[in-house]
């Protein structure tokens, strides 16, 4: 927020940014230093240098005159004068189409109420012609069934109750049932996830939301214990950690799409549309799974263990139709 | 360097905004500090000034007072200018906190967060509180890796055609497309572009990440035309639709395993070997489905019908092989 390094700014992001400072100020009559700041993601340095500039401001043709009029004394700052530049500038194409878009994202997950909708409406009237744009990019998030999923975990978020669920772990092929104190919910690349503290691993866990078996909204409060640490978004949900097991995947050109499909740490082309995969994982029983689905297609080069793990499973499936 | 010509562009806005006629380029340079006295580096420095402000989104107007003006003056218009007026309720600025926090990639980051601050400029939201740093308990996300995107949002916006080489499905070769592009959609998690392809003259889909090298613009802006009946959302899900499970299938299951697969049973009862279910299902096509009954290993078991069988078989071969 403050502090370290000032950044280098561009004359055209300044001037942005400063169309926008003042009619800030305006429509607030008067800002603390500090408050404008963190409002602009700038240092208060940098902040008494944007006012001085515009201060600054000199014309000197018909007549001379300093047409912005402002001061900052005991950190507070006040614009006297700033006629022409009191309101903000219109928002660009690519300003309004980056907020429609997610907004209208937002309004397919249930979570939010009115507030979406009203927010949307409202920038709509605002950005008029620079909205156009914003309806050719679309975002699909998830399916009818898992909105009617995400609506039940809004419910037990907003009443701070616990759920149960009845969850599919789709790498190990397996159902378990377990008492989760929902956190948030997430929506990252159009799939929706429970974020909570899971009673049954004592942890925070992601949950899929299309892996969702049911889910029951309990009669109990939820507890999330303090130390529940959310996830950094940011950073990535399936961010792989040095404790994982690294997999080497030999691929044939068929299943090149593999490469593409789960985030791989190194690829190399062997030639012939063949490619060597390596990624990280911290459960190998996908792995296992997708070895066996792609047949002669595919072959684990390491784990040693996974790859026999692998080969006695079909076996062991062949010798059912025998 | 830099903080003069701030200062130079602000000075322009505001001469600008406050004058009712159109001011000729010399007028300008009368009225702002800052420009040389030599004619020709006035001209070079005054254009570039005037690009940057239109890139702004400063609507800079050209046009004459009277039919007698020889020379073209500027102005911008205040109601063009300026921002009309909205006002925020304390939940819409939470809301617009969480939009404005969705886009991961450089360039739209950069637009959502200055979209906020001029909402922001606009009105203080009617209570006191630091709303736009709430959680609301949702948080979204959008990642833009593929290189392609960039390009394609500014030729979707601009109305461009565009070419680019893509990599169809079970290719290894790419083919050079020309696309007037209607619009790009996240499906699944992926993006897509669909438009109308020049050179088959009919709809098509790309996959983002399936496009290599860069996208180049091929015309100029407002040269495409969105058909108004193009429902650009349905194109990428009819491109990308699951075939009808039309077919059915007899499996063995290990009682408790094989959950995704009883999602589609019609009928389960215990098969006359124990710990096994005797499974009836749908499913849509052979290869498809044997490569995800072979993913359940020893734990599924096809009966019939025999070419499903075959293909777990030789499938499980393979991995042996």
């Amino acid at each position: 927020m403050s502090g370290g390094q000032p950044r280098m700014v561009t004359s055209a992001e300044r001037l942005r940014r400063l169309l926008a400072l003042v009619p800030y100020v305006v429509s607030r009559k008067v800002v603390s230093l500090s408050e404008a700041a963190a409002a602009f993601d700038m240092t208060e340095r940098e902040l008494i240098d944007d006012l001085n500039l515009a201060w600054c401001v000199e014309l000197k043709a018909p007549e001379p005159y300093c047409p912005i009029d402002l001061s900052y004394e005991g950190g507070e700052i006040t614009v006297s004068q700033a006629e022409s530049i009191a309101r903000p500038l219109r928002l660009a194409a690519d300003e309004a189409s980056a907020l429609l878009v997610a907004l209208r994202m937002l309004a397919e997950v249930p979570a939010d109420g009115s507030a979406v909708g009203r927010l949307i409406a409202k920038i709509e009237g605002a950005a008029g012609a620079s909205a156009a744009a914003s309806s050719q990019v679309m975002i699909q998030v998830d399916s009818r069934s898992v909105r009617g999923l995400a609506a039940k975990v809004s419910t037990a978020l907003g009443a701070g109750k616990r759920l149960h669920l009845r969850y599919y772990n789709h790498g190990r092929d397996e159902t378990t049932e377990r008492d989760v104190d929902p956190m948030r919910l997430l929506v990252v690349e159009g799939r929706t996830y429970l974020e909570g503290w899971c009673r049954r691993a004592d942890g925070v866990r992601l949950f899929r939301l299309d892996r969702v078996i049911d889910l029951e909204v309990l009669d109990v409060p939820a507890e999330v214990p303090a130390e529940a640490e959310q996830k950094d978004v940011d950073a990535g949900l399936f961010r792989p950690s040095d404790s994982d097991e690294r997999v080497e995947l030999e691929l044939a050109a068929d299943a090149r799409w593999v490469a593409e499909y789960w985030p791989c740490e190194s690829v190399t082309e062997l030639g012939e549309g063949r490619l060597r995969a390596v990624l990280r994982t911290p459960d190998t029983g996908w792995v296992r799974r997708l070895a066996l689905r792609l047949g002669e297609d595919a072959r684990v080069l390491a784990p040693a263990a996974l790859a026999d793990e692998v080969r006695a499973a079909a076996a062991e499936a062949l010798a059912l139709y025998t | 360097m830099s903080k003069r010509r701030t200062e130079r562009l602000l000075s322009i806005v505001v001469l600008l905004l406050d004058s009712r006629r159109y001011l000729t380029a010399e007028e300008i340079r009368a009225a702002v500090r800052g420009y040389p006295d030599e004619h020709e580096a006035f001209k070079r420095m005054f254009e570039r000034d005037k690009e940057e402000l239109r890139e702004l989104g400063i609507p800079l107007e050209t046009g004459v007072n009277n039919a007698l003006d020889e020379e073209p003056g500027y102005r911008i218009k205040k109601q063009d200018y300026e921002l009309p007026e909205i006002r925020l309720e304390a939940d819409e600025a939470a809301v617009l906190g969480i939009a404005a926090r969705v886009w991961q990639s450089a360039a739209l980051a950069g637009a959502a967060a200055g979209a906020l601050l001029k909402l922001k400029a606009a009105a203080p939201p009617d209570s006191d509180q630091d709303d736009d740093k709430q959680s609301l308990g949702i948080e979204p996300r959008l990642t833009t890796q593929e290189p392609a995107f960039g390009a394609l949002w500014e030729a979707v916006r601009d109305h461009r055609p565009v070419t680019f080489d893509h990599i169809a499905s079970g290719r290894s070769t790419a083919t050079r497309r020309e696309l007037e592009p209607w619009g790009v959609v996240n499906w699944r998690g992926r993006w897509y572009v669909a438009g109308h392809d020049r050179a088959r003259n009919a709809p098509r889909v790309f996959r983002l990440s399936r496009i290599t090298g860069p996208v180049k613009m091929a015309g100029p802006a407002g040269s495409v035309t969105v058909p108004p009946d193009a429902d650009v959302r349905e194109l990428v899900k009819s491109w990308d639709v699951s075939p009808a499970r039309d077919h059915t299938a007899v499996l063995r299951i290990r009682a408790g395993a094989g959950v995704g697969l009883r999602r589609w049973a019609s009928e389960v009862a215990p098969d006359e070997a124990p710990g096994w279910d005797r499974v009836t299902v749908s499913f849509a096509d052979v290869p498809w489905y044997a490569d995800h009954l072979a993913s359940f290993g020893p734990d599924v078991m096809v009966l019939e019908p025999p070419d499903l069988r075959e293909a777990v078989i030789r499938r499980l071969k393979g991995v042996l092989a």
